[in-house]
């Protein structure tokens, strides 16, 4: 069968190109520029090749926001993912209650992350907040303004409150979709709760599972507006994550240059710790192939 | 090991039921014996996997009790029952090689090494899995898995009965005969309670020493199959047993006559006069085609089946089936069928009628 060929065909392809170019081909192209020139106003360019991107490898600045940023993104997948298989495990199955079950745990996922950062930062005042207010009442020295740790403390904690309905909701869809006779079999099989979750659930749940880390991991890495209202990267350079400290760079400072080679290489960080969580959770999934 | 007694058990999965038809199983009181091949015949949804259920603990019945030798394990859950059950589809654990998963229970119940690796051996080899042990159970074939289920379920040696629902649907008929085989061997091997749904009446009738047919949430007869084939209690097991089934026809009964559309036949048994819905049975291989004797009818269709042919005959709108054997002559002045006289049943209401020697 001989297929027709129509070149006008391609025209059908330009809608999508037209689209992904504006929104994401030239905007990075515009960063690429950026980073390869210095300017001082006046849209006087001048030509600095890979200058910028050896002063950003240099640099401790980016260096220790990067190391903030990795603990952070660490800490709250190694607290989310847990937590929110075990919520999940937990929720009701079926009935009214499921249904309310879900509904509350969706509603943290609506909240935009600046009203998030907004109510925890009230919430986290030690004047009027009713944590911070609390805590001051029981006699528990809170500051988040004035205390690495308790600025810490409260990021995470507010990333927990935020995201871990996410990872539960995925976890709960995942444990609904295994039939009825794997949980027969496991008890004709005298399996203990333990196996269960083991060797049926876990392994069941492992798709889910790996969208779910992606997702956290991608979003905890780029996380910008929640820590940024509630301690505006402080104390100090505390709670200073890398996009907060590229936003600095880039419009605080100007720093066009360095800027954007910083975000280029903060990018390319993401891809591949991407690509390595993908890569390895799905060869978890065909080693049984010999 | 233990003798089975289900006591006054029935089961609704409705929380208040009314009346009888909203039980899925109507009252009943068997006892199975300690290692018996019994199987569990009857159309789908008669309540064959709800009484299998029953028995395993994973359904709680809504009355009666069930017993495992003298103990009531009615409340008991089922990992507490110690039974093994194998399921219509496969059930692996995907992660799990075949070897762990065929040693699996043995290990939840804490057996030595050694003794789990030898036992293992021996199972993989009964159901041909040998070569593939050390394989993950993720991407083999819905055969492969079944057989891992099925081996799943023999590898324990103390268990008190194993139960099979439907366990070879997805299997090739070849493999099949051959695993049937294997659970038959089994059997006279160690000697375990065993139980087989199905809806395969060659399966139940050549796996089993004793049947048990179910009909509407009723175990109707319990039987060996010649007793099923010779003495239906019940029109259903009539019909549903031999192929074809039984002929039955309305009749009216009277002592030890029976009236057949004004055609008259001598019965063997006096039966009185029994009310409802009255019908004789009587299965084709006792219905002989001949020219002089019996009630008129009109030949439809004869069917070659190789070892025997099947005469569809018409009787007043009746189809009424006899089984010419190889050899029996047939001519077209046949249009009489004989019933051997003292293979005729009566059945009142389609329960079978026991008479009294005329």
């Amino acid at each position: 069968m001989d297929k027709p060929t129509n070149q006008k065909a391609w025209f059908l392809v330009l809608p999508v190109l037209l689209l992904v170019a504006f929104s994401a081909v030239i905007p990075l192209m515009t960063v690429v520029n950026y980073s390869v020139q210095d300017t001082f106003g006046n849209n006087q360019f001048f030509w600095a090749g890979l200058e910028w991107f050896d002063e950003m490898v240099h640099s401790d600045r980016l260096w220790n926001a990067l190391g903030r940023q990795a603990l952070f993104s660490t800490i709250i997948l190694l607290i989310e993912v847990p937590l929110g298989i075990f919520i999940a495990l937990n929720m009701p199955k079926k009935g009214v209650w499921a249904s309310v079950c879900l509904v509350l745990m969706s509603l943290p996922l609506l909240i935009p992350w600046n009203v998030v950062g907004t109510i925890w930062q009230i919430f986290g005042r030690v004047d009027i907040g009713l944590l911070g207010h609390s805590l001051a009442a029981i006699g528990i020295d809170y500051n988040y303004t004035n205390d690495v740790l308790d600025a810490w403390v409260t990021v995470i904690v507010m990333d927990v409150w935020h995201w871990t309905s996410l990872v539960a909701l995925l976890a709960y869809a995942g444990l609904r979709s295994i039939p009825d006779a794997y949980y027969q079999a496991a008890k004709i099989d005298q399996a203990g709760r333990w196996s269960v979750f083991r060797y049926i659930e876990l392994p069941k749940m492992q798709g889910v599972l790996l969208i779910a880390i992606l997702l956290r991991f991608m979003d905890s890495f780029m996380i910008y507006t929640e820590p940024f209202v509630v301690t505006g990267g402080g104390p100090g350079n505390a709670t200073t994550f890398l996009s907060i400290d590229l936003v600095k760079m880039a419009i605080g400072q100007f720093d066009l240059g360095p800027a954007a080679a910083f975000s280029l290489m903060y990018f390319v960080v993401i891809l591949l710790i991407s690509w390595v969580f993908y890569t390895v959770m799905t060869n978890l999934d065909r080693e049984d192939g010999q | 090991m233990a003798r089975i007694t289900l006591s006054g058990l029935a089961h609704s999965y409705l929380p208040h039921p009314g009346g009888e038809e909203d039980y899925a199983l109507k009252t009943m009181d068997h006892v199975w014996e300690d290692g018996g091949a019994y199987a569990l015949l009857g159309a789908s949804g008669c309540g064959k996997t709800t009484l299998l259920n029953i028995i395993s603990g994973l359904l709680t019945p809504s009355e009666g009790r069930v017993l495992f030798g003298d103990k009531d394990v009615t409340m008991a859950p089922t990992a507490a029952r110690n039974i093994a059950q194998v399921f219509q589809f496969p059930v692996v654990y995907d992660t799990m090689t075949v070897r762990d998963n065929l040693a699996f229970p043995l290990k939840n119940r804490g057996l030595p090494a050694a003794e789990i690796a030898a036992r293992v051996e021996e199972i993989a080899g009964m159901i041909g899995m040998t070569p593939v042990l050390g394989r993950k159970a993720r991407g083999l074939t819905a055969d492969a898995k079944q057989k891992i289920s099925l081996g799943r379920g023999m590898v324990r040696a103390d268990v008190n009965a194993i139960l099979f629902d439907e366990p070879l649907t997805v299997i090739d008929p070849h493999m099949k005969w051959e695993l049937r085989t294997q659970l038959k061997s089994l059997h006279r091997e160690f000697g375990h309670t065993m139980i087989y749904v199905t809806h395969d009446q060659t399966e139940a009738l050549t796996f089993a020493d004793k049947v048990v047919v179910m009909h509407e949430g009723r175990v109707v007869q319990m039987g060996t199959p010649e007793e099923l084939f010779e003495t239906p209690a019940h029109t259903f097991v009539g019909y549903f047993i031999g192929s074809p089934g039984m002929n039955l026809i309305d009749a009216r009964v009277e002592g030890s006559k029976a009236y057949v559309e004004g055609t008259e036949l001598a019965l063997d048994r006096g039966y009185g006069a029994p009310q409802g819905r009255v019908q004789i049975g009587i299965r084709p291989e006792f219905v002989t085609l001949n020219a002089d004797e019996g009630l008129p009818v009109k030949v439809r269709r004869i069917e070659d089946v190789g070892r025997h042919r099947i005469v569809r005959a018409d009787f007043f709108g009746h189809e009424i089936n006899a089984i010419a054997p190889e050899g029996w002559p047939v001519s077209a002045d046949m249009t009489r069928l004989a019933f051997a006289r003292e293979k005729i049943g009566v059945y009142a209401d389609d329960w079978r009628l026991n008479g009294e020697a005329a």
